[in-house]
């Protein structure tokens, strides 16, 4: 797994990129009470805003962590938000992408990176 | 920020795995780890203990003795004062002389003198109105020497009695003062929740040691600002500075229930207060513009500022979202805000807009959820 400074997870599953948000950034948004999630088929360009995360506290977005196309959706999130609470890495992805070239992922950190920087 | 106040609460909030954030120049617990969203059903569904210490607690007193002070206490808010019984409370307001709110407040007879509960963020600006205007003969004291907790829900009134068996006699705006083991407590019924519950001002020395009795019981836990902000948007209470503020009188905030018939025109004591030829024209005439509650159609929350216009395509705004979130309790996205008078009823459809799209929202009464005062 991979993840972005962005505090998205990044993993790839046939051939394509499954992304969702990291524990830690769950915890830091609270309680998720609403999720928009992109239209199927739709390409992306990195670091647009693709998806619309609420919790109980405030509003903030989820950016698409590279180009490519938006092939599918985690709609069961949009009916209970509160899976990215309970199963951030796992349940609730929320998307996943068709990229040019898989080799891109290497460039992003590993999970020791990524500890190191949410400390 | 090493220049925020702290209330005698601090260390037992950090203990207890608060999130401390900064609020009305205080660090003031946002949330504990049980979370907004559980924080807000406990309180609903048991009881939950709030620190409210950073609010305002003043004293009025006057030479010439209580009458003399309830009167010269009317000449800065619109409610009756004089009418407060002995051991009661009731809610009012500072106004403007333009008929804006200065601040709201809580008032309560103690039998001897008024004490007053005002808002964090104006505390400095309310004494140095009621010192300025008031007339010489009282004397206005903060009291900064003691603690205030609220503790509310449906448990609150059980849990409490084991300290306190008094409380079990009280009722909705009850006001009385207990000696508990020698130590004065002043124990309103009231809150700002929507729930039954008390609000309990207590020498800070001992505020830590009743906090841990109440925190030890399988009813109480700690709940922070994030959830006493979605339980009075639920409950329909105003936020000062958000849901009204200088510029919005009381009528337009659809508070006018706080005024009473004696300060109407054609009332005993009409009139006197500042910003009356508005306001005592308004509550004949109505005004132009209404605080409501909003129901977004969908689950997207609709926050503070978020535009409200008549139809999917007016470009003509007509109001907006004073304040708005998520409600756990209604289970779906709550707001309240203002809107021409013509809009102002229940049942009708506006449409707000959300990230560059049009979204159908329900004009809708209030509260979102009923209150449950023990009256």
């Amino acid at each position: 797994m991979k993840f972005t400074e962005e505090h998205e997870w990044l993993r790839v599953e046939d051939d394509l990129v499954v992304v969702g948000i990291t524990e830690h950034a769950a915890a830091q948004l609270g309680d998720v009470v609403f999720i928009e999630l992109p239209e199927e088929g739709i390409t992306v360009t990195k670091d647009e805003e693709v998806c619309v995360i609420e919790s109980v506290k405030a509003a903030s977005d989820i950016l698409a962590p590279l180009d490519g196309e938006i092939v599918e959706v985690n709609s069961a999130l949009v009916d209970d938000p509160s899976k990215v609470n309970e199963d951030a890495i796992g349940d609730a992805w929320f998307f996943k992408m068709k990229i040019d070239d898989l080799s891109v992922l290497d460039d992003f950190m590993d999970e020791a990176e990524y500890k190191a920087l949410v400390g | 920020m090493t220049d925020q106040k702290r209330t005698a609460l601090y260390d037992f909030h950090v203990e207890n795995g608060a999130k401390m954030v900064p609020f009305a120049g205080y660090a003031m617990p946002v949330q504990y780890p049980l979370g907004v969203m559980k924080e807000h059903l406990h309180t609903r569904n048991s009881a939950g203990l709030f620190d409210v210490s950073h609010m305002g607690q003043v004293a009025l007193t006057s030479s010439q003795g209580l009458e003399a002070a309830m009167l010269a206490l009317e000449a800065l808010v619109p409610v009756s004062v004089v009418g407060l019984k002995a051991d009661r409370q009731r809610y009012g307001i500072f106004t403007n002389d333009d008929g804006g709110i200065l601040d709201d407040l809580m008032i309560a007879n103690t039998g001897d003198h008024l004490f007053l509960v005002v808002n964090a963020a104006c505390k400095a600006q309310d004494i140095a109105h009621l010192r300025a205007n008031l007339p010489d003969h009282v004397t206005v004291t903060e009291i900064t020497d003691r603690a205030l907790l609220a503790l509310q829900g449906p448990k609150a009134e059980a849990a409490l009695a084991r300290i306190v068996p008094h409380v079990t006699s009280m009722r909705f705006m009850d006001s009385h003062r207990v000696s508990v083991d020698g130590a004065q407590w002043w124990i309103s019924r009231s809150g700002y929740t929507g729930e039954d519950g008390f609000e309990i001002s207590i020498p800070a020395e001992i505020s830590e040691n009743v906090a841990s009795q109440l925190v030890a019981m399988d009813e109480v836990e700690l709940i922070g600002l994030g959830a006493r902000d979605s339980l009075r948007l639920e409950a329909g209470l105003c936020l000062y500075g958000h849901d009204i503020d200088a510029s919005t009188s009381p009528v337009e905030g659809n508070i006018a229930w706080a005024i009473q018939g004696i300060r109407r025109k054609g009332g005993a004591r009409a009139g006197g207060f500042p910003g009356a030829a508005r306001i005592l024209a308004e509550l004949e005439k109505g005004a132009d513009k209404l605080r409501v509650g909003l129901l977004p159609q969908g689950r997207a929350p609709m926050r503070e500022g978020t535009p409200l216009f008549a139809t999917a395509e007016s470009t003509d705004q007509i109001g907006a979202v004073t304040s708005g979130g998520f409600g756990p309790s209604v289970a779906g996205p709550i707001a309240m805000g203002y809107l021409p008078i013509d809009f102002a009823a229940d049942g009708v459809e506006i449409f707000a807009e959300l990230r560059g799209k049009r979204l159908p929202v329900t004009v809708a009464p209030m509260p979102f959820r009923p209150s449950t005062y023990k009256r």
